[in-house]
């Protein structure tokens, strides 16, 4: 065996790269979806890398619920300028004038017309061809079986029993006008390999993902941040500052906040390798039924 | 590092850091405990958290098929309609690590109408677990799958004997197993074969050796993956990259992107561009972390050279002295994933490395049974069929032997009109060098030959069912033309039938054959100035497409005939429809074979409304307004 062995993040990084390419190669109007997020982070690096000395050549695209952390949104912006990039914010204006929010209407129909109705309107309005997205198969069942190159009825639709078949590293990026395509270029890593690569390649992040002290409230055995006023307190709930950090970054009452003293990245890599919580429970979304989020990718949502 | 954590931890990263990759599939048929296996892989390396086994242990009372104890397989049977069924219908990709290595892990079905997804999971593996129900023995499913497995290029298998504890872990069990697996097996060239008993319900020699097998010497599951040499070495040997992405980020800046095949790269080191055969050398290894010495397979990288010559995407950057084989024509293995069968001759599209070219079938040479491996004729492929095919590709391709390099010798199909992957191939070698038929330069052109008639040639394409007045009307617009001075010749069923293809029968791929005949024919009667008739039925789409594409844009019109079913059938002026509804003709064009009606005809004539030389008129006013009649 030859000394030249890759280590498995290069191997990661390598694959991450040659799929974006491929994308920039073969479509017409690629977008990045960018959720501010650690794996969004790690999939905009990656970006830099494949293209360089290019820029890449797309833009990102955030879909804000306006249910946003405000730490996320500075971050947005100043990642944005910092490198150089377009950046497209679409929110459903509809959703906002009729005053939709995870209190009223509740986690699953909010999600639906905020994040998965202005996903799809977003994509339909700009002709975006392909979209890639941070997810990983590690995440949750239905991921592990969802291919690099997922395709998209014009409907944004997605049937998991009708996928086309991948083989090696070859991606058939053929499609007919008003379809697209989802790619997933960080489908093999790990949420350990994510950090680790953080790490390792001194990637910018959210500082909310290290611990600090902040204001949350004790709900359904879950912390809530309160980010701002608009966070509705039930009878006897009183904020307390505690030293808190995010290992998964949503919209923020929806998102759960775990206490932690780990204040830096190898700390934060040192509590993942003992965690005993898998990262999706801090999400509420996932819990409200059943295969929610097979439901939730076959009616479009990322 | 100057993030304050415990030293030692640090350290610990480090090390984490140096891990490698060993990506792996596990097959077996439905009952062999496969999704089990994984599960109690991923249960024992301890990276289940805790509201995983929450939601394990809950859905283990509703579905699960183990009574009270932790069913490991729904941890990784993910979708919906699986879960309800209790089998895995799909690859799915599962992760662990342990201190040595991660692993991926393809989880692929056994049944037999998923060998395309084995197919699938296996083209990224280097290791294939193939498991064997100990109260069941060798399978025909067993067999199927190391043949997937050997033929996908896998050379590293693991037999794994499990549900050993239903067998009260009998060495003579195991041992007849491994006897009866040797029978076929070796004739599938593993380098290595390790059997393993096991029992992935109690853990028995998955991580932990089980006790009750005491008599088993070998490395458990885990300490084999963990160790075995299963990587390819490909970075020695010649270089190769595709090239992805042509990189200009502005005038002063020309780059060729791409992940690296095989070999390793210098600056300095002469290569070639594969195709086109010009030659230059690398000037640097471009990346985003600064230049880089030197780059081998499997980076990904960018190149600069010392001489500006012209690569496209879809070029092989290769060693200038061990180039690689470029040809049209190739044999290779194909799998057919389609439930829409393999049609020889039609065109398709090939996708090897970053290239994507129009390719047919031109030959089957056999197909193999993948449970017997016994060499069968055949006319077509089926979904989940493997056969030996000639392959002739419209522009040259570089490429290696997929045993060689699996990344220069691997292709997917893809359908032109649905755009589905259809089809996986391996490439065995080229049939001839393209080298070689480098076409003849003539002075005497298509231009020079159609001046002479004072006329500009073009191909009219009457398509339309049989009965709807196609030759009638080609045979007028034929004398019109005639009348005008044109040199013009018709071609119809009736004169090529009988000589051309006489060969040829009705079946799809006949059908497909006949088109592509008269469509070649009809381009060097173009090429020699002609006006040309051809009054094909023509039933399929992809085969006028293929017909229109060896034309030059504006030479071929494609005239559909559209005559309703009812009307050509009450005309029926050869008596077909009635002896094809008597059942004395198969496969007959809109009774038991399908017509499919041009999208975007360039001419459309109701075949049904109007008299045969009042559409010959339309014809020809086209024609006209098209000044093809000068």
């Amino acid at each position: 065996m030859s000394g030249s062995r890759l280590t498995h993040l290069k191997r990661l990084e390598a694959e991450a790269i040659h799929i974006m390419r491929e994308v920039a190669a073969e479509f017409r109007n690629p977008v990045m979806l960018y959720s501010i997020g650690k794996d969004s982070s790690v999939m905009l690096h990656l970006a830099m890398k494949a293209f360089h000395p290019s820029k890449p050549p797309f833009p990102l695209l955030h879909v804000d619920t306006t249910w946003k952390f405000r730490e996320m949104i500075r971050f947005r912006d100043d990642t944005a300028k910092r490198l150089g990039l377009d950046l497209i914010v679409h929110t459903n204006q509809e959703g906002v004038a009729a005053g939709i929010t995870p209190f009223t209407h509740g986690s699953s129909a909010y999600t639906h017309v905020m994040k998965t109705e202005a996903l799809k309107t977003a994509l339909s309005f700009y002709k975006f061809d392909a979209a890639f997205g941070g997810a990983r198969r590690d995440e949750e069942k239905s991921r592990a079986k969802e291919r690099i190159f997922s395709f998209r009825t014009e409907n944004h639709g997605w049937d998991p029993k009708n996928q086309r078949p991948e083989l090696w590293n070859l991606y058939n990026a053929r499609i007919r006008p008003g379809e697209s395509i989802r790619v997933f270029p960080l489908s093999n890593w790990t949420e350990l390999d994510i950090w680790q690569y953080i790490l390792k390649e001194d990637i910018p992040i959210v500082p909310l993902y290290f611990a600090a002290e902040r204001p949350v409230v004790a709900r359904d055995g879950m912390l809530i941040m309160v980010d701002d006023d608009r966070l509705p307190l039930g009878a006897g709930e009183v904020p307390e500052t505690k030293m808190v950090r995010f290992r998964t970054l949503g919209c923020y009452p929806l998102t759960a906040a775990m206490e932690s003293r780990a204040a830096t990245l190898p700390e934060i890599v040192e509590e993942m390798l003992i965690a005993r919580t898998s990262e999706r429970s801090g999400r509420l979304i996932d819990h409200d039924e059943a295969g929610s989020m097979e439901k939730k990718k076959r009616e479009g949502y990322f | 590092m100057d993030q304050h954590a415990p030293a030692g931890f640090v350290d610990y990263l480090a090390r984490h850091e140096q891990k490698d990759l060993l990506r792996f599939l596990t097959c077996g048929s439905v009952d062999d405990g496969k999704s089990t296996l994984i599960g109690r892989l991923l249960y024992d390396t301890k990276l289940l958290f805790e509201d995983q086994l929450a939601s394990l242990e809950r859905d283990s009372k509703k579905h699960g098929t183990t009574g009270a104890d932790i069913d490991f397989a729904l941890l990784v049977d993910g979708l919906e309609a699986e879960r309800e069924q209790g089998i895995t219908i799909d690859v799915a990709y599962r992760f662990f690590a342990t201190d040595r290595r991660k692993f991926i892990v393809a989880d692929t079905p056994g049944h037999e109408q998923y060998t395309r997804n084995m197919a699938t999971g296996a083209s990224n593996a280097d290791v294939a677990v193939i498991l064997i129900d100990a109260r069941k023995g060798v399978l025909t499913q067993t067999r199927r799958h190391s043949f997937i497995v050997s033929l996908l290029g896998i050379r590293h298998v693991v037999l794994a004997v499990n549900k050993m504890d239903l067998v009260d872990f009998s060495k003579e069990v195991f041992d007849r197993i491994l006897a009866d697996y040797r029978s076929f097996a070796d004739a599938l060239g593993f380098e290595t074969l390790v059997p393993i008993p096991l029992s992935a319900r109690f853990g028995d020699n998955v991580i932990e050796r089980g006790e009750a097998l005491g008599w088993y010497e070998g490395p458990t599951l885990l300490a084999h993956l963990e160790t075995v040499e299963a990587a390819r070495d490909t970075a020695s040997g010649p270089f190769r990259m595709p090239v992805q992405w042509v990189n200009r980020p502005d005038l002063d800046f020309r780059g060729f992107s791409g992940t690296i095949a095989r070999g390793t790269v210098r600056p300095g080191d002469p290569v070639v561009a594969a195709g086109s055969g010009r030659t230059s050398r690398v000037k640097a290894i471009v990346t985003y972390d600064g230049p880089r010495d030197a780059a081998v397979a499997g980076e990904a990288v960018t190149l600069t050279l010392e001489d500006e010559i012209d690569i496209s995407r879809g070029e092989v950057i290769a060693a200038a002295e061990d180039r690689p084989e470029v040809s049209d024509q190739v044999s290779a293995h194909l799998i057919w994933m389609h439930d829409e069968r393999l049609i020889p001759g039609r065109t398709y599209l090939i996708k090897s490395g970053a290239r994507t070219v129009a390719a047919t079938v031109t030959d089957i040479k056999h197909k193999i049974d993948v449970n017997s491996f016994q060499k069968l004729a055949a006319k077509t492929l089926d979904m989940n069929e493997v056969g030996v095919v000639n392959i002739a590709t419209q522009e040259p391709i570089a490429f290696e032997p997929y045993a060689t390099n699996r990344t220069m010798g691997g292709f997917i199909v893809v359908d032109r009109l649905s755009n589905l992957t259809v089809g996986a191939g391996m490439i065995d070698f080229g049939l001839r060098r393209a080298t070689n038929i480098h076409w003849q330069a003539l002075d005497v052109t298509k231009a020079v030959r159609a001046g002479l008639k004072g006329q500009r040639p073009v191909l009219l394409w009457f398509t339309g069912l049989s009965g709807a007045g196609k030759s009638t009307i080609a045979n007028l617009v034929e004398k019109r033309l005639a009348s005008l001075g044109r040199h013009t010749y018709l071609l119809d069923g009736d004169n090529v039938r009988h000589g051309l293809n006489r060969d040829l029968g009705f079946t799809a791929a006949d059908r497909v054959e006949n088109i592509r005949r008269v469509a070649e024919a009809a381009k060097l009667m173009v090429d020699a100035g002609l006006i040309v008739l051809a009054s094909f039925i023509s039933p399929f789409r992809a085969e006028r497409q293929m017909a229109r594409e060896l034309f030059e844009p504006g030479e071929f019109i494609e005239i559909f005939v559209d005559t309703p079913l009812a009307v050509a059938e009450e005309r029926d002026p050869k008596g077909l429809y009635k002896r094809a509804r008597a059942g004395e003709i198969k496969n007959f064009t809109g009774l038991d074979s399908p017509y499919e009606a041009p999208e975007a005809p360039d001419l459309r004539l109701e075949g049904g409304a109007a008299a045969a030389d009042a559409l010959a008129e339309a014809v020809i006013a086209h024609l006209d307004r098209g000044g093809y009649l000068g």
